[in-house]
């Protein structure tokens, strides 16, 4: 009997402790399989399996580009028609939109609160369309001899469409030496991506924020993933293409939860070793914690006031440039704000999004007006938290018709209504309007609005993620906007502190005053 | 005051003492965290702070199993039934009896260590706020909503409830400790019940089952020191 006593006496004095204590130290050593993997797998290069440049049909003198396309596709027979379905070629995508029914929306007809839109502008904007000649609404959408496949597939870095030629390059004498483009075809480069995406809004990072040339050169530091110091990755690593047809969404014109490029498709959905981390994916997207900061070689424009445009000095449009030769103010746009190394906004997002169309109303009460609604909430299983780049602006509505107005701004001559050349606002609007073939009262006023552009790129390495505290934080945190939702190390229930508080307090005071008296009494007992 | 007979008790077994001390240990440091955790105010750091109170929680939750399993082995849990014999008179000796140096209403023996109120209160500590503090606090370690994957949750649709609930333990269990190490000046001496939990022994009253329960555990102490 007292044998067994003592060997439970001493199981429990001694390996209890030593049992306790082991838990306590047990820390997880375990190496990033799933990173190890994906850093042997993404140095292997593309190889062509075709050498373009001894293709007979590839070495006539092309006079204009079509015929380009027709060499192309006398061999890829079956590419056009593919093309022809993506959402590159029609800037638009038939998507479900609750309370909307089955939509068409994109570039093709949204309304933005940078250039706000292409409709009378096509010309020059659609100079980034990936087809030759989309200068107005008569453009043929299923002539596949009109699409531009070198944008996409020159390798050379040589061919360049022409400002407000619509999308074709130059020709002849001043155009690009087609014979090496030719030679080089294949995979796209990030330069080739980058000729539109990189520019979008105007020039180099105005748009996105988070894509822009710096991507092409800069190291691990602003892009862990193409850093050129690092795996040097193109844009199509991620966003790869199923018969023309790329993964990624841009939530300015999408509106469904399909085909988008995650993270996860390569990192898995339990990409850290530590498990805490591994729990907040479930309502923390990859991107909030590992984009800490865009914008980071630079500026990008944060916010657009159209309503200051066409001012004069001395009689003259101008320019207003900042220390970093950032525009602040033109008469032709307006006045500009421009951050770099910006911190990004957050929000709940499942993937879903609804638009401002030209034709909805405009609820002056309930302003900025949301030119993109992206749609989320905690309660939502599908939301997670994203970091966004928010793009405030200022553009013209009618305040008769209670809808945003889409400008002319651009032609190829003055005194066509282009605003951009003829800096009259009246003319302008009706000109734009007139060419949507929406009504306008001729009344017009501007209005601020807001869109918000998901930040996913310039993911920094690990070291430097946001960690705990960043958010879960009294006061301060990057989430103190985001309150639909308890937050340990945020959040706190008033009553509840006050009431533990007293307790305390009065804990304290009620042992101290009784030890007293007990003190007190002792010594008279005495 | 008349004086009164003592005798040298075997009043707490050593797992008891031990269990006692790591508890005492492990709520001081889970409160430590614990509220670093609530942002009362920053000290190793968040992250730090909520890895040492998740490892020290399952320290306790082990420590309790093991407490469950001796009370129930050794009978010990019959000392927490409440009774309401002498309860007026305990918190009467509290509120005047203790100042004009009266005598303790309960006797403390070895088969009844408790007076009234303090059966009370370990009673709520052990069926009330203890479980409270696990449970809340299992569901905050578990809380992952909505499932996903291979991340295992409890499907509780809001933090909130769960992490008030267990602000509200800590606080009561921070209010108790305070009074709880106060009212350990309280014994026969001031610091009787202090090397009693530390020892083991105490002076009690002397008491004819007293002395017999005495000499019966003074051969068992004999034998685990052996």
């Amino acid at each position: 009997m007292g044998n067994i006593k003592t060997i439970i006496t001493f199981a429990l004095a001694v390996i209890l402790p030593l049992l306790i204590i082991t838990i306590a130290l047990r820390e997880d050593k375990t190496e990033n399989q799933v990173l190890l993997n994906l850093q042997m797998e993404f140095p292997v290069k593309h190889q062509s399996g075709t050498d373009h440049g001894s293709m007979e049909i590839l070495q006539q003198d092309f006079d204009n580009p079509h015929e380009i396309t027709a060499a192309c596709l006398s061999c890829h027979t079956e590419r056009g028609k593919e093309v022809m379905q993506s959402a590159h070629w029609n800037w638009e995508r038939e998507a479900y939109i609750p309370g909307r029914g089955v939509t068409y929306l994109g570039k093709k007809n949204l309304i933005n609160n940078f250039c706000t839109g292409i409709f009378s502008n096509e010309a020059s904007c659609n100079r980034c369309h990936i087809g030759y000649g989309w200068k107005d609404k008569t453009f043929d959408f299923a002539n596949q001899f009109n699409i531009d496949c070198l944008v996409c597939h020159d390798n050379t870095g040589t061919y360049e469409k022409a400002r407000g030629q619509a999308g074709y390059p130059v020709m002849g004498e001043e155009g690009p030496d087609f014979k090496p483009i030719l030679a080089s075809v294949g995979r796209p480069k990030s330069e080739n991506c980058g000729s539109c995406h990189f520019h979008g809004g105007g020039g180099n990072n105005v748009k996105h924020g988070d894509l822009e040339m710096a991507l092409l050169t800069a190291g691990r530091d602003v892009d862990v993933h193409m850093g050129v110091d690092g795996m040097n990755m193109d844009c199509v690593d991620c966003h790869s293409a199923t018969n023309h047809k790329m993964k990624g969404r841009y939530y300015g014109t999408s509106s469904e939860n399909t085909q988008r490029a995650e993270c996860t498709d390569c990192h898995t959905a339990m990409p850290h070793t530590n498990n805490k981390l591994n729990e907040h994916t479930i309502k923390v997207a990859c991107q909030t914690c590992h984009i800490p900061v865009y914008a980071k070689v630079n500026s990008t424009k944060m916010s657009w006031d159209w309503s200051t445009a066409t001012r004069l000095r001395d009689g003259k449009p101008y320019v207003d440039l900042d220390s970093l030769g950032n525009e602040l103010y033109t008469s032709i746009k307006g006045s500009f704000g421009w951050h770099r190394m910006v911190t990004p906004e957050y929000t709940w997002f499942n993937g879903t999004a609804d638009h401002h169309l030209l034709t909805d109303k405009v609820d002056v009460n309930d302003l900025p007006l949301k030119i993109n609604k992206l749609n989320g909430s905690y309660d939502d299983h599908d939301s997670k938290i994203y970091p966004m780049k928010v793009h405030r602006g200022r553009q013209p509505y009618d305040t008769e018709l209670h809808n945003l107005i889409q400008a002319k701004l651009w032609d190829k001559e003055a005194n066509m209504g282009a605003l951009w050349l003829d800096l009259n606002w009246e003319r302008a609007l009706i000109e734009g309007m007139e060419y949507a073939g929406l009504p306008y009262s001729g009344k017009y006023d501007f209005i601020q609005t807001e869109m918000l552009l998901p930040v996913n790129h310039m993911v920094s390495p690990a070291n430097e993620a946001l960690s705990c505290i960043d958010c879960h934080t009294r006061e301060g945190g990057r989430l103190q906007y985001l309150t639909d939702f308890y937050m340990p190390g945020r959040d706190y229930n008033a009553t509840l502190d006050t009431f533990g508080k007293y307790l305390i307090i009065l804990s304290i005071i009620g042992v101290m005053v009784h030890g007293a008296i007990r003190f007190v009494a002792a010594r008279k007992n005495a | 005051m008349k004086e009164t007979k003592t005798v040298k008790a075997y009043v707490y077994k050593g797992f008891e003492r031990f269990w006692h001390w790591m508890q005492s240990f492990l709520i001081l440091f889970l409160a430590l965290t614990g509220f670093e955790i609530h942002s009362s105010y920053s000290l190793m750091g968040f992250e730090t702070a909520v890895d040492l109170h998740n490892k020290a929680a399952w320290a306790f939750i082990v420590l309790i199993v093991f407490a469950i399993f001796w009370h129930f082995t050794t009978g010990e849990w019959k000392q927490y039934l409440p009774t309401t014999q002498n309860l007026k008179a305990q918190a009467e000796f509290y509120i005047f009896g203790i100042f004009r140096n009266a005598p303790h209403p309960t006797k403390k023996t070895v088969i009844s260590k408790l007076n009234p109120l303090q059966r009370l209160v370990y009673l709520g500590l052990k069926i009330l706020i203890i479980p409270v503090m696990v449970v809340s606090g299992l569901f905050y370690m578990f809380y992952r909503y909505p499932q996903a994957g291979t991340i295992q949750s409890a499907n509780i649709e809001k933090l909130e409830t769960v992490a008030l609930l267990h602000t509200l333990g800590a606080f009561l269990l921070i209010a108790f400790v305070i009074v709880h190490l106060y009212l350990i000046t309280t014994g026969h001496t001031i610091t009787s019940n202090l090397k009693a939990m530390i020892t083991g022994w105490e002076e009690l009253e002397a008491d004819t089952d007293a002395e017999k329960e005495n000499k019966k555990n003074e051969k068992e102490e004999n034998n685990e020191s052996k």
